[in-house]
């Protein structure tokens, strides 16, 4: 007796909304069973992971407010995966759009005018754009493998950020403490509502996914980039360049990464520090193939995953679980979206060995 | 004289965890599987063998663990790469964001508990000789084991059929399986062969080189070991000289850390990450000059699945 | 076919070797297959097939591409379990679980795609197919033996990576000739070889078959199968339809059984006008391959008129995908006017722009290079047509004009399929290869390439794509038509040029040549012949 998998006849599109939310149940059903082994009350462990994070106005602001990076980064990384561009770097890319946005606002500190926060934007776009650019270059040119390349530049830009809030930016008047000034209110995006974190950028993102969602779906572009990945040989058919193509997403998964570093940057956190990023470009992976590397799934998937990041921070105060729950939690759904997709493709088949002795069936000539 | 000794020495600690788990993923991908979380299976590896040996009080029995762990993701990602033909990409970035985070929740409980590294093996006499005596005959079992791996894996690849076998099911599954090999299985031993030499390797971590846990430890081996595989264009003895080059680079930039140069730590602190990617585009530029295409195994990353 | 003689020596040093006395007199049957069914999902592959071998026989297995033949030869050989059936061994009933246990039986098979490991060398690669674990000098000792027995020279030291489709497919049947077998089983051997490589193929199969071997053969070259073979079991849509000595058969009544319906010939006028202006001049054409195993086009000379047909034989292998992507601008000439179109240089130029003057391309790989496999018909419309097809408007695809388009296509082609706008993995390959050409020809373009444009389809479907190359060049188009399929370059082709490493010899008249003289230019003999005319001109 042995499996096989057999493609099923109507794959359908219903399958391609099923298949997350499958790995969603079978990731909480999985969770219940980890509570359960950790002594937790599994009940008010998952209350405490996904529902208080949504059930008061300010939790939905601070979903907001983590969700706008996380789907930022998901959408050009989308890009990228879609056309077999392995960026994994997009949490350095997201660091250098903070350094260089944050760096305007530093510079610009007191003396700024309106002009500071759109110039905070576009460097940061422009910086993670060109951190971006660097592996993608040497992909094209050199086929040097950009997974190693991109994921390198994490740990570079992490030792960059560092060394500036420790050396050169450091807040002259913040008691020794490796931070930067906190940014005046020319370098801060504006508030949507009172009382809450939910600033523009989370329109700003909202903006970006209804763009890239025409772009994927009806533009030449958009068929160039599924076409490059489903099948290179034909899209160079097709005159496609799968270099250029490479240098491109690159450069657009790279501007959006900094864009969101830069939104966290002057929105959120308003200054500069060590362990700036709670690791959102890593995260961002999984928004992406959760969202089926697509830009409104990826914002479903934002949000669903910043819940469980809240939900991660409040467990460590009131569970004392691990905050490391949530990258466990992150891998396991990362692992059951990946299986989902094949047992939804495809059938798997049990297959009965032939009994050599056996004869024919009645009926069958012989 | 005895400086030189002592650094070399500290180099050849460096290396070795490179070296373990780089020597683990070459075999994994000379199959034609791409495991991209070595970096999940070390960390998993350093903080089961730290916290297995705190509490039986035995670093042999914090090995073994060290060694089941990292085998036991690695029997994960072949069920989703080879069980359900996954994409293997994914697959792998999935394993080390849960290793990441297993590890810090298993390792939870230990942080902080400094124990005794394992020691170093002395042969007697001959370790007295000068130079050579502290290098060759006075290191710890990781060491000597990590020679022993790149010499047994030079060996089975290219001296006994099995390792035939291997190879030609990363050049060509279908044919292999045409031949009536079992390229599946093959390739599970292939990545649970390098799941637990992940695990050795991140043993080493915690058990000798710093011998306590501190989440997020691994810092980034698994990733260099993998560009190590690259750059050695999967050959055992080249891998051997990549690790000990990039162990050479880490203990370089510590000493010019201590040495106090005026060089902003975190620069040097980035030189391994930057020396990585220098080296990965060297080795390819390389490649490129001398007219050669990839020398890679010819499906490394596709999925196989035989219908049968 | 005629025979070139050269292989006479070979025969009689082969004939010494491991005859085994006895066997050919014995009428017992070696392997028969009882009902044997095999399923793909919906598809009935084989439906309850039945088949008897002999030994001492080439027992021949006609159908046409997708009739079920490989399908059966690999449940014989162990790489598929059938569903139902059984399969029996000198009348006792066996199980085959993997291909080791049917060499362990005797049964040893060449396969049609080769399984062959690029990066090995010959003596590892025959290593891998041996079920013993002699060490690799052994088997290099052995290699060396069987090779010169049957006049199949192997340097067992050499990287798969260098040698020739024809070297490739002599160490897979050395290495089944090295385990000895008792049914040597060949899917589609001669489709890569040059007529001459073929007669030297079947002198050493009737060798083998005088040893009181049985050979399964599997074709649909009928010719071949009437020289070479005793019986014939005939395959069509997963059951066996006829069983027969094909010897006492004409090629005619073959193909009927073979096909079920009388395939109509191509029409084309006697008197066809070929003088028309030069519409595609490649001149000198030097291009190194980028694949490092491909290779590299030397010096390619050739000029195509209004409304001719120009056919390139040749075995796969000897520059034909360089060419195609040369002229189709996937691969940039070195020179601008190395390739002229209507009298513009485009050696630069990409694909695109080519087809924007009236070019169209169709390339040999159906799946993945002509048409993405995951895609609807309507977008694989749109890759070859975004630049030339109007599907455009406003930088925003223009998803009801290509859904048109495919409908075009489908009513000019008879492209059969389920839904209106299915992915392209889901048509049989005939029906996609129709759509491929026709996507291309509905567009009326002065210069059609196409490679290999009805290789692995069904009769049928080859019949009414050759036609439709026909009637374009008749419409004033010139047609370029790459391929290994000779009787095809016979039937359209007003002249015929070879390609040969990487070199054309000079394009001729296709009444002036005979199949041998094409024969000999496709494995680069007949230098005499091979200089181009051209070059006086060039």
């Amino acid at each position: 007796m042995r499996l096989t998998m057999e493609r099923r006849a109507e794959g359908g599109k219903w399958a391609l909304l099923l298949s997350p939310l499958l790995a969603v149940v079978l990731t909480l059903v999985s969770s219940v069973v980890i509570f359960w082994l950790l002594g937790q009350d599994p009940l008010r462990a998952l209350s405490v992971y996904f529902w208080q994070p949504v059930s008061d106005a300010y939790g939905l602001q601070e979903v907001a407010v983590k969700a706008t990076p996380l789907v930022l980064i998901a959408v050009g990384l989308a890009l990228c995966f879609r056309s077999n561009n392995w960026n994994i770097g997009a949490e350095g890319q997201f660091l250098i759009g903070a350094i260089c946005g944050g760096g305007v606002a530093v510079w610009a500190h007191g003396w700024g005018g309106a002009w500071v926060l759109p110039l905070m934007l576009v460097a940061g776009a422009l910086g993670g754009m060109a951190y971006a650019l660097i592996p993608a270059i040497l992909k094209a040119r050199l086929r040097v493998n950009e997974i190693l390349v991109s994921l390198m530049l994490v740990y570079v830009a992490d030792l960059f950020m560092d060394y500036l809030v420790r050396g050169p930016w450091r807040d002259p008047m913040g008691f020794n403490m490796p931070q930067t000034v906190s940014f005046g209110p020319e370098a801060t995006l504006p508030l949507l509502f009172t009382g809450g974190r939910m600033n523009i950028g989370s329109v700003i993102a909202l903006a970006v996914v209804v763009a890239f969602a025409l772009v994927m779906a009806r533009t030449l572009k958009g068929f160039e980039i599924r076409l490059v990945g489903q099948a290179p040989r034909a899209a160079r058919f097709a005159g496609f360049s799968d270099t250029r193509l490479t240098i491109t997403v690159f450069a657009i998964s790279g501007a959006l990464a900094g864009l969101a570093g830069v939104i966290e940057a002057s929105g959120t956190v308003r200054q500069l520090l060590p362990g700036f990023s709670p690791g959102y470009g890593f995260t961002a992976i999984i928004v992406a193939f959760l969202g089926r590397l697509n830009p409104v799934g990826c914002l479903i998937a934002g949000v669903f995953i910043a819940i469980t990041f809240i939900g991660g921070e409040n467990a460590q105060i009131i569970l004392r679980l691990p905050r490391d729950m949530t990258l466990v939690f992150q891998g396991m759904l990362l692992f059951y979206i990946l299986a989902c997709d094949t047992l939804i493709l495809y059938r798997l088949r049990v297959v009965r060995p032939v009994d050599p002795g056996a004869t024919p069936a009645p009926g069958v000539r012989s | 004289m005895t400086l030189a000794v002592a650094i070399a020495l500290t180099i050849i600690t460096a290396a070795t965890p490179l070296l373990i788990a780089a020597i683990g993923e070459l075999v994994v991908e000379r199959a034609g599987v791409l495991n991209l979380g070595v970096e999940g299976m070390m960390i998993m590896g350093a903080a089961t063998g730290v916290g297995v040996a705190i509490v039986t009080e035995s670093s042999l029995l914090g090995v073994l663990a060290a060694i089941a762990a990292g085998m036991a993701l690695s029997a994960l990602f072949a069920l989703m790469v080879l069980g359900l033909a996954a994409n293997q990409y994914a697959s792998g970035l999935a394993l080390t964001i849960f290793g990441l985070g297993l590890s810090g929740v298993v390792g939870a409980p230990f942080v902080g508990i400094q124990r005794e590294g394992i020691r170093r093996i002395e042969l007697p006499l001959l370790s007295e000789i000068p130079v050579i005596g502290p290098i060759l005959f006075r290191q710890d079992p990781f060491v000597y084991a990590s020679i022993a791996l790149v010499a047994g894996v030079a060996w089975f690849l290219w001296r006994t059929r099995a390792g035939l076998i291997l190879r030609a099911c990363g050049e060509n599954p279908v044919s292999a399986h045409a031949l009536g090999y079992r390229v599946l299985r093959i390739r599970l031993y292939a990545v649970l062969f390098g799941g637990a030499c992940a695990g050795l390797a991140g043993a080493y971590l915690s058990l000798v080189l710093t011998p306590f846990w501190t989440a997020g430890m691994t810092a980034g081996r698994g990733w260099i070991a993998l560009a190590i595989v690259v750059f050695a264009s999967w050959l055992p003895l080249r891998a051997m000289l990549g690790a000990y080059l990039f162990g050479g680079l880490i203990i370089l930039q510590l000493h010019a850390q201590t040495a106090g140069v005026n060089i902003p730590s975190q620069f040097l602190a980035a030189l391994p990450y930057l020396i990585t990617i220098v080296a990965l585009t060297l080795i390819m530029a390389a490649r490129r000059s001398a007219g050669r295409g990839s020398v890679a195994p010819a499906s490394l990353g596709q999925p196989f699945a035989p219908a049968r | 076919m005629v025979k070139t003689g050269r292989s006479a020596p070979m025969l009689r040093a082969v004939c010494r070797v491991q005859a085994r006395a006895g066997m050919t007199t014995q009428r017992r049957p070696l392997v028969q297959a009882e009902a044997l069914t095999r399923r793909f999902g919906d598809l009935v592959a084989n439906d309850a097939v039945d088949l008897t071998v002999y030994p001492g026989e080439i027992h021949a297995l006609l159908g046409e591409n997708g009739a079920g033949k490989s399908t059966l030869v690999k449940m014989l050989y162990g790489l598929l379990a059938p569903d139902e059936g059984r399969i029996l061994w000198e009348g006792a009933p066996v199980a085959l679980p993997d291909p080791t246990a049917a060499r362990a039986l005797g049964i040893g098979m060449v396969f049609q795609h080769f399984s062959l490991f690029d990066a090995l060398s010959v003596a590892e690669n025959v290593a891998l197919a041996l079920d013993d674990d002699a060490p690799l000098a052994q088997v290099a000792e052995r290699l060396r033996e069987v090779s010169r027995a049957y006049g199949l020279p192997l340097e067992p030291d050499r990287g798969v990576w260098r040698l020739s489709v024809g070297e490739r497919q002599r160490i897979e049947i050395v290495r089944c000739l090295m385990q000895d077998p008792r049914l040597l089983i060949l899917d589609e051997p001669t489709s890569v070889l040059t007529p001459q490589e073929c007669d030297g193929l079947f002198d050493t199969l009737r060798t083998l078959r005088d040893e009181g071997r049985a050979v399964l053969y599997i074709s649909h070259k009928l010719d071949e199968v009437r020289a070479l073979c005793e019986a014939a079991t005939i395959l069509r849509a997963g059951r066996v339809v006829e069983r027969c000595d094909p010897r006492t058969q004409s090629s005619a009544s073959l193909a009927r059984m073979m096909v079920g319906t009388q395939i109509s010939d191509v029409r084309r006028s006697a008197m066809r006008d070929v003088s028309g202006p030069v519409r595609l001049r490649v001149s000198n054409l030097d291009l190194p391959s980028e694949d490092p195993q491909g290779t590299s086009l030397k010096g390619v000379n050739l000029e195509l008129h209004a409304g001719e047909i120009l056919g390139i034989a040749g075995v796969a292998g000897n520059g034909q995908d360089e060419l195609f992507a040369a002229i189709s601008g996937e691969a940039e000439a070195p020179r601008a006017d190395a390739v002229v179109l209507d009298g513009a240089p485009v050696g630069h130029e990409g694909i695109n722009r080519r087809r924007r003057r009236s070019a169209a391309f169709v390339p040999e790989e159906r799946l993945g290079h002509a048409a993405a496999p995951r895609m609807s018909l309507s977008e694989n419309a749109l890759v070859a047509g975004h630049a030339s097809n109007g599907f455009l408007r406003g930088g925003l695809i223009q998803r009801d004009r290509m859904l048109g388009w495919v409908d075009s296509v489908t009513s000019a082609f008879d492209v059969r399929k389920g839904p209106r706008d299915p992915e392209a993995r889901d048509l049989s390959g005939g029906n996609l290869q129709k759509f491929v050409v026709g996507r291309e020809i509905l567009r009326k373009p002065d210069l059609l390439v196409v490679m290999q444009p009805t290789w692995g389809v069904d009769a049928g479907a080859a019949s009414l794509i050759r036609q439709s190359l026909v009637d374009l060049a008749q419409g004033g188009a010139s047609v370029l038509v790459i391929s290994q399929d000779l009787d095809e370059l016979f039937e359209i082709a007003d002249r015929v040029a070879v390609i040969f490493t990487g070199r054309l010899s000079a394009a001729y008249p296709v009444r002036e040549l005979t199949r041998e003289r094409v024969g000999l230019l496709m494995g680069g003999a007949d230098p005499a012949a091979a200089q181009p005319e051209m070059e006086e001109s060039a």
